[in-house]
This record gives C-alpha cells, structure tokens and sequence, in this order.
C-alpha cells in the first residue's frame, strides 16, 4: 500500500501532488494493475489534509482512466505503467533531449534558464494544443 | 448545499468595546472552514454566539437552519485551551458524556481513546497538552455534532500534537461529513485542511469563500511604479507597497490579469491573510478611507 505525503513549501496544489505521487508510483511498479489505494479516511489520518482533497485527487485519476472506485470495496488502479519498459520505449526521445540540454548548456545558459525555457514552451505547446482541440 | 451559519449584520459591542461589527456570512455545510485572524479579532465572540452562550448586540444569526442553542446535541464545541476537568479520569470524561448527550457514540468515545493510548484511569490534569486536546476533541465528536466548532484548538501545542490533533479530526470529518468551523491565528494549519475561509480582523469580517476561488483569484503583481487606480475596472487592489523604483500589489480579480509590464504570479493561504490583515490598517480604518489619501 501507498502512502502519500504533502509538501506544503512546493507550490504544487496539494490534490495535484496526490496524483503526481500516484502516478509516480505506478511508473516505479510500486502500484500495479489491481493494486488498491489507501482510503481517503487511512489518506487523511497519515496526512492531515482535507478529505475533498484526495477526493478531488482521486477523481482526477479515475478520469485520466489510471483507477476505478469499486463501492464498497475501495479505490483500484486499473492500468500498470511500467516503469523500465515504459522510459526504454521512449529512449529516442531521451536522446534528442540530452542533446538539446548540451546545446543550451553550450549556449551559456544556467540551470534556471534551461528549466525557465523548457516550461516556457512546454506550457505554450500545451496551450496552442487545448486550443486546437477545443 | 445548504448553510452551517448564516449571519446578517452581526454586532456585538461590551459598552464602549466593539467585538464584532456588521458581520455578514453565509458559510456552507460539509466544509472545514478556517477562522483566522490575528488575536483580539472577534473569533472567540463569533463561536461563542455561534453556540448561544452570547446573545448579539444588533444583526441576526442563525445556526443550522434554526435559532443558536446553548447544550445543543446538534453542536460540538471546543474551547480555547481545550478544557477538561482535572480531577476527572478520562473514562469519568466519557461517562460524563454518555449521560449529558443523547446522541452519545459510546463506541466512538471509546475507540478512539483506545487508539490514542489514552489510559481511562489517568487523571485529565495528568495527561500532556496533545492528549488533552485530544480527549476534548473525543468529547465534542463523540456527541455525533452537525457542526463542530473549534477555538484555536492548537495554538498551545507543540508540533507533533498539532499534526495528531488535525489527523484525528481530519479521520472524523471523512467518515462523519461533519461540518467543522476551527479558528486559529496558524494559517499554515489551516491551509492543508480547510477548504472554506473566513478572514476576521479587528471585528470585521474582510473576506470569505472557498480556499481554492480565493487562491484562484489572488495575484500578486510586481513590475515598475505602478499607479493601482491604473489596473482598471474587475480588478481589487487589497494591498499595495511601493518604493522609488517597484511596486508590489496583491490584487483580487476573477479575470486573468496579462500585461506584458507586471510579473503575476500565484500567493499562499498565509500571504493572502496577511494581505489583508494589512489592508485592515493598524488604526482599522476600513481601506475606503486608505484610498482617498
């Protein structure tokens, strides 16, 4: 079984950093298909959030089609990300993108550059993409 | 969704001494809400009359539907210090309880004694602050409330009580869906377990709403000297600091704020507070008067 953790300092929203724990460990194998989340009572009792938080987290998931609530039963993960298998399939991908860090490393820019760059146009990607599908 | 507490106009003045003025409230059911405010606010008068031990000076209140009832079983509440009697045992506590509330959860009661480890033949003034606080909070949610009101529960606490004292409520409102009201002058507390606001400085209620719209709608904005009267219209300017070169505003405003010459970001729980615990002045004028300066 999981357990989560907040942290309050990280400017994440705290149901966003539910999900991302989640699925974190689903990508890890730590949670595999059929695998049951802890209940939001055992949930909040570890760290002293809001209920509505991790049902919001949870409900999220449930969309993003990762778990099923089953009523009476609990919440399940419906999907396994493999962890090893999954980032190897995408190793071409990985390349290219060590490639453009060594670029801009060459280019002069510092840490904060590189990250303020890529979440710049990853954040502009995603934009002009909901656009487009909406 | 229905209402926990709806107050109009609430007022209560001690002779010359004014605890609240003109609150106006509608706080909804099913939430933890957060009453915050620096000490001296109205916070205590406002759960005290909440709970009908204090009648109001002018302005209506209602609780659940219905008039505030002083011992109402519909009503748990914990008051600051979390009082218990000393010379009691803790299982004289729960007996206390089964025979004072009808609706008494002796099962409840019991389990969760258990589950802190705490000894039922230990005298209560024995117990350290957490445990204290813990069987206080035991005898509130033992009479099964609807609403659970909360007086700065954890203000004298040391770190580790405060987190147990929060997971424990934090289990019972899972479970229950109680409605809790729970004020402190700790906004970091706060901000990991409620999901509604209430903002009281010197007697006067100065913002309220959920805590995800609050946060949504709060910016703080950062650029050269910036006139606030230039911002335009939708946009609130609740607090403002200047000096020669900079300006540093905290802006409410439900439209996206995007002008090439500001940097906006996002503000916490505690910045947003704080903001307008300035606002409110350290003489209180109310901020219509700071803006015709």
């Amino acid at each position: 079984m999981i357990e989560f953790h907040l942290d309050a300092r990280s400017g994440v929203a705290p149901y966003m950093q539910l999900i991302q724990q989640v699925r974190h460990a689903m990508r890890l194998g730590l949670l595999r298909e059929g695998d049951k989340l802890p209940t939001v009572k055992d949930v909040v009792a570890t760290i002293a959030i809001n209920p509505n938080t991790v049902l919001k987290a949870y409900r999220e998931l449930e969309y993003e089609g990762l778990v099923q609530p089953r009523p009476g039963l609990g919440t399940f993960v419906t999907r396994t990300l493999g962890g090893e298998s999954e980032l190897a399939a995408h190793e071409p991908l990985r390349r290219d993108l060590d490639g453009w860090l060594a670029k801009a490393r060459d280019a002069g820019l510092d840490d904060e550059s590189i990250e303020a760059l890529f979440v710049s146009a990853f954040r502009q990607f995603s934009q002009e993409r909901a656009g487009r599908r909406g | 969704m229905s209402s926990a507490v709806v107050t109009e106009g609430l007022t209560k003045r001690y002779g010359r001494r004014t605890a609240l003025s003109d609150c106006t409230l509608d706080v909804p059911a099913g939430h933890v809400v957060g009453l915050v405010g620096p000490n001296g606010a109205g916070k205590s008068t406002l759960l005290q009359m909440i709970c009908g031990l204090l009648q109001p000076t002018a302005g209506r209140l209602t609780v659940l539907g219905g008039e505030p009832i002083s011992g109402s079983p519909r009503l748990g509440f914990v008051a600051q210090d979390t009082p218990v009697y000393a010379g009691l045992t803790v299982e004289d506590h729960l007996r206390l309880g089964a025979h004072l509330n009808p609706s008494w959860d002796d099962q409840l009661a019991h389990d969760r004694t258990e589950r802190l480890d705490l000894d039922p033949g230990q005298k209560a003034g024995k117990l350290s602050g957490g445990q204290r606080a813990q069987l206080a909070l035991t005898l509130a949610v033992a009479k099964r409330p609807d609403l659970l009101l909360l007086d700065e529960p954890v203000a004298a606490l040391d770190p580790l009580a405060r987190r147990e004292f929060l997971q424990g409520l934090m289990e019972y409102v899972a479970e229950s869906g109680t409605s809790v009201v729970m004020s402190s002058h700790l906004v970091a507390d706060l901000e990991r377990v409620c999901d509604y606001l209430i903002v009281l400085v010197k007697s006067r209620v100065r913002v309220t709403g959920e805590v995800e719209e609050l946060l949504a709608s709060h910016h703080r904005i950062t650029g050269g000297r910036i006139d606030p009267a230039a911002l335009g219209p939708g946009r609130e300017v609740i607090v403002a600091r200047h000096t020669d070169v900079q300006s540093t505003l905290v802006v409410r405003s439900t439209a996206p704020i995007e002008d090439p010459a500001f940097t906006v970001d996002g503000i916490d729980l505690e910045d947003l507070v704080l903001a307008y615990m300035t606002e409110a002045g350290p003489s209180g004028r109310d901020r219509v008067l700071e803006k015709q300066r």
